[in-house]
């Protein structure tokens, strides 16, 4: 059936002479030349209208910022790679966080803890969008795609050399074309929400009730 | 006159509360999207951008279609063509079959609407919950989306703690917007758990990459295509898109269009199933390619235009008809102006052909189209394909079926009697000097309104006693 109906389909799209289409450049790059602290400064913005909360670190302190964050929101475990760089140095010390927990298995073999017992989800990210507001972020085997879904927190650190001005200049830089895109890709900007009900906005529909951005 | 579409209207007409919910509602996206675009210099060379995107996809749609096959089956992804919504439900269904899945969690998707495939599906066992909160909200009603992009807007926060209440008598009567959406919350997770198949619709499809792009809020579209271990996606075959970075000038405008964000909540950019080593995401990706009735849209070359549409739904919030008579006076699947060109083109103008007379072209809704639609000329067309004698030549379904001999009649007359100027002058001085005799019941129109008056003379009368410097 199916073969046919591709056979036809695109036998009618073929039939009728098709208009000419003078679209050959794509000058949509940026259009802003922000600098790097304007960069931070609209992000941060934008992050925060949408109820997000943004922490400004270092590379030595992004530690006790996320140690505090997770004090702060009485969180009793964190689910955090070993694998990757950030993930390791959370693991090294980790007296000084909430039980940590490791996605080391497919989702089949732990989906309820995962989905009932899990508080929340430290990741990184692989850039940011300062107009929108936007984290980047590509699931991989370290961090999967759920991590950022299923806990109702989500804890992401972003380093500011990462932050860029818009998608387009995101996809650009990075050569997202070039080297072939993940199994999955993600933009955030915010926690989960939805305006459903009478135009009023409540957080927490589905993914994370809260979204906390750590900028290194 | 008398028809469905016109009985629903006014039954919707007396509902004051539906009626101030469509208007609360619709303000407010106005004005949203306002504030949106300080610029209009950057709104407008934003909207020639996207409409070059679309109309560049679609003048390679053919081509760009077997690229997205070629690259999404490289990906992983099982690529599956539809010519009918009987086709894709089947296509749907055998999925199922080879899983002995009995439920589906659906994301939000109006190609399944048009599908109808809830109904299919359920007819055969399979139960199919709506996970977006405005849908999940109108199937516990037993209802149908009111706006594609806000499927329950019709409906106010008492009304829907009403229904919550009715339908989950345990959990205590709130009307807190906070409390009814983490009741869905809790309810909705742990379907998302079981589920063995997520559906979803598509915003984009980028043929270059081979990659499914879903724009949403809530996260429902993310836990429909990732949690179960199976993923359906469902879409039209115009989404298509050349390039990746055609997306990003897309994304931007359909957000700010439909609800006013500079950018949603979630981008979803799926480009194959699980590989091997990940530790999540579906085992299997499916894509159902629909055409139903766009293959014929393609052939018209001024039709054509319909097919740019990205879904924003900003000619709906803006529509001044749509905000009185609300999205399901339609009776159809897209409401409101793109409703009311795409409709007709899809059923036939002689089903639904009366859509396009539902409209006073006052041109709101091609004014806010981001891609530029013009929507008043089609509307314009298809009430001309309805009644046109020449069916020959359009494709429109239909066509001509709507012509009646009394309208084709009395056009004719008077395109006989304005092409001949003796008649005319003698039939307008003929009107001037009996005005007093003309009816005043004219139909419809005058049960609200006086019937108009002539002048006290004609205008050629009036010229001719001013006179004019020059012709």
């Amino acid at each position: 059936m199916s073969n046919t109906a591709r056979a036809n389909i695109l036998a009618r799209l073929r039939e009728p002479q098709r208009p000419e289409c003078g679209f050959s450049e794509r000058d949509y790059l940026s259009r802003y030349d922000w600098d790097a602290a304007e960069r931070v400064r609209r992000f941060t913005e934008r992050m925060v209208a949408v109820r997000a909360e943004v922490h400004h670190a270092t590379p030595d302190s992004w530690l006790d910022v996320v140690s505090q964050v997770c004090t702060a929101k009485g969180l009793n475990n964190l689910l955090v790679s070993p694998e990757t760089v950030l993930g390791k140095q959370i693991h090294a010390q980790a007296e000084r966080f909430p039980t940590l927990k490791t996605y080391d298995q497919p989702i089949e073999s732990w989906k309820q803890e995962l989905f009932y017992g899990v508080d929340a989800a430290f990741t990184g990210t692989t850039g940011g969008i300062a107009e929108t507001g936007t984290l980047i972020v590509m699931p991989s085997a370290d961090e999967p795609r759920l991590m950022s879904l299923v806990p109702p927190v989500h804890i992401a650190v972003l380093e500011v050399d990462k932050l860029y001005t818009t998608f387009a200049e995101a996809v650009q830089a990075q050569g997202w074309v070039q080297t072939g895109m993940p199994t999955n890709a993600l933009l955030i900007s915010g926690p989960s929400k939805s305006a459903d009900i009478e135009q009023t906005l409540a957080y927490g529909v589905h993914g994370p009730k809260e979204l906390i951005v750590i900028l290194v | 006159m008398s028809s469905e579409f016109r009985n629903t209207v006014r039954a919707n007409l007396a509902k004051p509360e539906v009626r101030a919910n469509f208007y609360r509602a619709m303000d407010g996206l106005m004005t949203r999207r306002l504030d949106q675009f300080p610029d209009k210099v950057e709104l407008e060379r934003l909207r020639t951008q996207s409409m070059a995107i679309r109309a560049n996809a679609l003048s390679k749609l053919p081509e760009l279609l077997e690229t997205l096959e070629a690259n999404l089956t490289r990906n992983g992804i099982q690529v599956h063509w539809a010519e009918t919504t009987d086709q894709a439900n089947q296509i749907v269904l055998s999925i199922l079959q080879k899983h002995n899945a009995k439920s589906i969690i659906k994301g939000k998707s109006m190609v399944s609407e048009e599908m109808g495939m809830n109904h299919f599906l359920e007819a055969l066992g399979v139960e199919c919950l709506e996970s977006d909160l405005g849908e999940f909200i109108i199937q516990l009603d037993g209802e149908t989306p009111s706006h594609i992009i806000m499927p329950a807007i019709h409906k106010n926060r008492i009304q829907i703690a009403k229904l919550f209440h009715e339908k989950f008598p345990d959990i205590p009567y709130t009307e807190d917007v906070d409390e009814l959406t983490q009741t869905a919350r809790r309810i909705l997770r742990d379907k998302f758990y079981a589920a063995p198949v997520g559906l979803s619709g598509v915003n984009f499809m980028v043929a270059e990459t081979g990659t499914l792009c879903l724009v949403e809020n809530e996260g429902n579209g993310r836990m429909s295509t990732t949690a179960p271990s199976v993923h359906i996606a469902v879409t039209g075959i115009e989404k298509v898109v050349e390039s990746l970075l055609d997306v990003p000038p897309l994304l931007s405008i359909l957000t700010r269009s439909a609800t006013g964000q500079p950018i949603t909540t979630y981008f979803n950019m799926i480009s194959g199933p699980r590989k091997p080593g990940e530790k999540d995401g579906p085992e299997e990706v499916h894509l159902v390619l629909l055409d139903n009735g766009r293959s014929n849209i393609y052939s018209d070359p001024e039709l054509l235009a319909t097919l740019r549409c990205i879904r924003c739904g900003a000619c709906i919030n803006h529509c001044p008809v749509y905000v009185r008579i609300g999205g399901h006076s339609y009776g159809t699947v897209y409401p409101g102006p793109i409703g009311s060109i795409l409709e007709p083109q899809k059923a036939g103008v002689d089903v639904h052909g009366e859509l396009a007379q539902a409209s006073t072209l006052c041109g709101a809704c091609s004014e806010v189209c981001p891609v530029r639609i013009p929507i008043p000329s089609i509307l314009n067309r298809l009430r001309y394909d309805g009644v046109r004698k020449d069916t020959a030549n359009t494709n429109t379904v239909g066509s001509g079926k709507r012509r009646t001999l009394s309208e084709a009649a009395t056009w004719k007359t008077w395109a006989w009697a304005a092409t001949h100027p003796t008649i005319y002058h003698a039939g307008s001085t003929l009107a001037t000097h009996f005005k007093g005799m003309l009816p005043t019941n004219l139909g419809a129109w005058t049960t609200v309104r006086s019937a108009p008056k002539l002048a006290e003379s004609t205008l050629h009368q009036q010229v001719k006693h001013l006179g004019v410097d020059h012709e």
